[in-house]
């Protein structure tokens, strides 16, 4: 029941996105304007960043970026939905709150998925190398950092009920985030404080971990801590999701 | 169908500054409707009617008193409550990039029922509400008056016993709403469905309901027939203009013989409340002729809903809606 209630959903959401792909296909130039206008710009300093593949250290960051940008504007979407009143038509059903959020996060890692594939292909072309399962794990931890960010603003989205007030919400936390999770260049490179700041950012640490892991290296501590908080951000990002969903008058 | 006992609903909110109050959306109300019925609940915007829907759909979690809907506690057996009930909200129920048939199906595939038997009862639903033809169109192409029988079809795919309607009317057009009207009383006539309807039209309470609820401030005030409310209302409204305004005291003091209540002057115009003016009407004018007053017309008035909660609140309906 519950997984089918869930495809029900999801089905319909993908349909939906398929239908007016503008944002698929925004969400996809992104990364690959980073990866072939940036990208040129890392492969001579590589070597001083500790990396010897500029790719390997470039790509995971921006994978993160994919996870954590796309999924978190993922809630935009359900306020129109909310507006047109295709939530409380779907609330009045005997399906499961849960399946309702989930069938709409599942359609995000769906997307997320497709973006961080494509990313990876066309970085061989310029030139990654590195371990191929190693790529594979560090999709799958940028996949549950996506998911969790889509059920919290999904949350989000149906606590505030606003563009207007979710949009610049968003922002001021994903920026910041963004920058001092080392996306763009690893933090060790920055001076002490910018480091200690740095050190709170869950989101540094698994950019960190898929960059080991991109280099084929699994069983590192810090590999370790990266798996550790997707895992917690992960869960954290579907209670929060699931528990507003549940919540009556949402 | 409908029992409600004491049922009510709270809500924290802020006053002036930062001072917590509880605001009383609902403030204990009982219900009863009997299957079959097509029963209106009527009052201003805030009343607090859409509170109570969202309650007896199990969409908001009482904060007092009981329900039970279809035969089910709309708090323990809420799952069992959703699936006999239909509710069509007054916001809508579809995405407007989404197809039309597309949406009735998944709709009805989130009650359990299979894809195909989704598919034959949104089709037979679409050809019973004037739809065919509009099964791949996008509700965003579709006029005010078919997306909300679209609505209602989304509110019926999975065939419950009793429908919920919040406002089904607001927004449309004469011809729109006269035209929902007859789907509405079809709904009871062709499958024999219970309905409770929301509205703040009277005349659309008039025209639909067996039974109709007044609520005002949270409290049901009034629940009774169309006529027999409008019998409480002390008569007709007798209204008298006459050739002469001269002779408007004259005309008063002959009407004020048969009148009950609300007599007034008002330039050549002459008016009461009378009870069963149909019987006082021609001895009045033979009154009036007898004194040699002039009529340039009498009209008499049957009650409206409008009358019937201005008597009831003391308000009347249209400063709120």
């Amino acid at each position: 029941m519950f997984w089918r209630e869930t495809f029900i959903v999801f089905r319909r959401q993908l349909r939906l996105a398929l239908r007016n792909p503008a944002w698929v296909i925004i969400g996809l130039i992104q990364p690959i304007l980073y990866l072939v206008l940036f990208g040129p710009l890392l492969e001579p300093i590589a070597g001083q960043l500790g990396a010897q593949n500029a790719y390997t250290l470039f790509v995971p960051g921006l994978l993160v970026q994919l996870g954590l940008f796309g999924a978190l504007f993922a809630g935009f979407g359900l306020i129109a939905e909310w507006r047109a009143g295709v939530i409380e038509a779907e609330r009045v059903t005997p399906a499961s709150r849960t399946a309702l959020l989930l069938g709409r996060i599942l359609r995000d890692v769906l997307q997320l998925v497709v973006q961080g594939a494509v990313l990876i292909g066309l970085a061989f072309f310029f030139g990654l190398t590195g371990s191929i399962p190693g790529m594979f794990l560090g999709l799958l931890l940028t996949v549950l950092l996506g998911a969790a960010c889509a059920a919290a603003s999904n949350a989000l989205a149906l606590t505030t009920k606003s563009e207007d007030v979710m949009a610049p919400l968003i922002n001021s936390v994903a920026l910041p985030v963004l920058l001092l999770s080392g996306i763009l260049l690893p933090m060790t490179i920055g001076p002490q404080w910018l480091q200690v700041v740095s050190d709170f950012i869950p989101t540094k640490y698994i950019v960190n971990a898929i960059r080991e892991l991109f280099t084929g290296e699994f069983l590192t501590i810090t590999v370790f801590w990266g798996v550790l908080w997707t895992l917690v951000l992960f869960a954290a990002g579907l209670w929060v999701g699931t528990r507003t969903f549940r919540k009556e008058n949402a | 169908m409908i029992h409600a006992r004491g049922l009510a609903r709270t809500f924290a909110g802020r006053g002036r500054g930062a001072e917590k109050v509880e605001v009383k959306a609902v403030a204990g109300v009982d219900i009863d409707v009997d299957e079959g019925e097509i029963v209106g609940f009527l009052g201003p915007n805030g009343a607090g009617k859409t509170t109570t829907l969202r309650m007896l759909t199990t969409l908001l979690t009482p904060t007092a008193g009981t329900a039970t809907v279809a035969g089910y506690d709309v708090v323990t057996e809420s799952q069992k409550v959703r699936r006999s009930i239909g509710y069509v909200s007054q916001s809508g129920s579809t995405s407007p990039e989404a197809r039309a048939g597309e949406e009735i199906v998944d709709h009805g595939m989130l009650y359990g029922i299979s894809k195909a038997q989704a598919t034959a009862r949104g089709k037979e639903l679409f050809e019973q509400l004037d739809l065919e033809g509009l099964w791949t169109r996008e509700p965003k192409a579709m006029s005010g008056g078919q997306r909300r029988r679209l609505d209602i079809a989304m509110g019926l795919v999975h065939d419950p016993t009793l429908v919920f309607l919040d406002e089904p009317t607001t927004g449309l057009d004469p011809q729109a709403r006269a035209n929902l009207w007859t789907h509405i009383s079809d709904l009871r006539t062709r499958r024999g469905a219970t309905i409770f309807l929301t509205t703040h039209y009277l005349d659309e309470a008039d025209a639909l309901c067996d039974r109709i609820l007044v609520i005002d401030h949270g409290t049901i005030v009034a629940s009774d027939t169309p006529d027999a409310l409008k019998r409480q209302v002390s008569g007709d409204l007798v209204e008298l203009v006459l050739s002469d305004a001269s002779r408007a005291s004259e005309a008063a003091s002959v009407l004020s013989r048969v009148a009950d209540d609300d007599l007034a002057v008002s330039g050549a115009t002459v008016s009461a409340r009378v009870r069963g003016a149909g019987h006082e009407v021609a001895g009045l004018i033979r009154s009036l002729d007898a004194a040699g007053i002039a009529l340039e017309s009498l009209e008499v008035r049957r009650p409206t809903l409008d009358d019937v909660f201005l008597t009831l609140t003391g308000r009347s309906l249209r400063e709120d809606a």
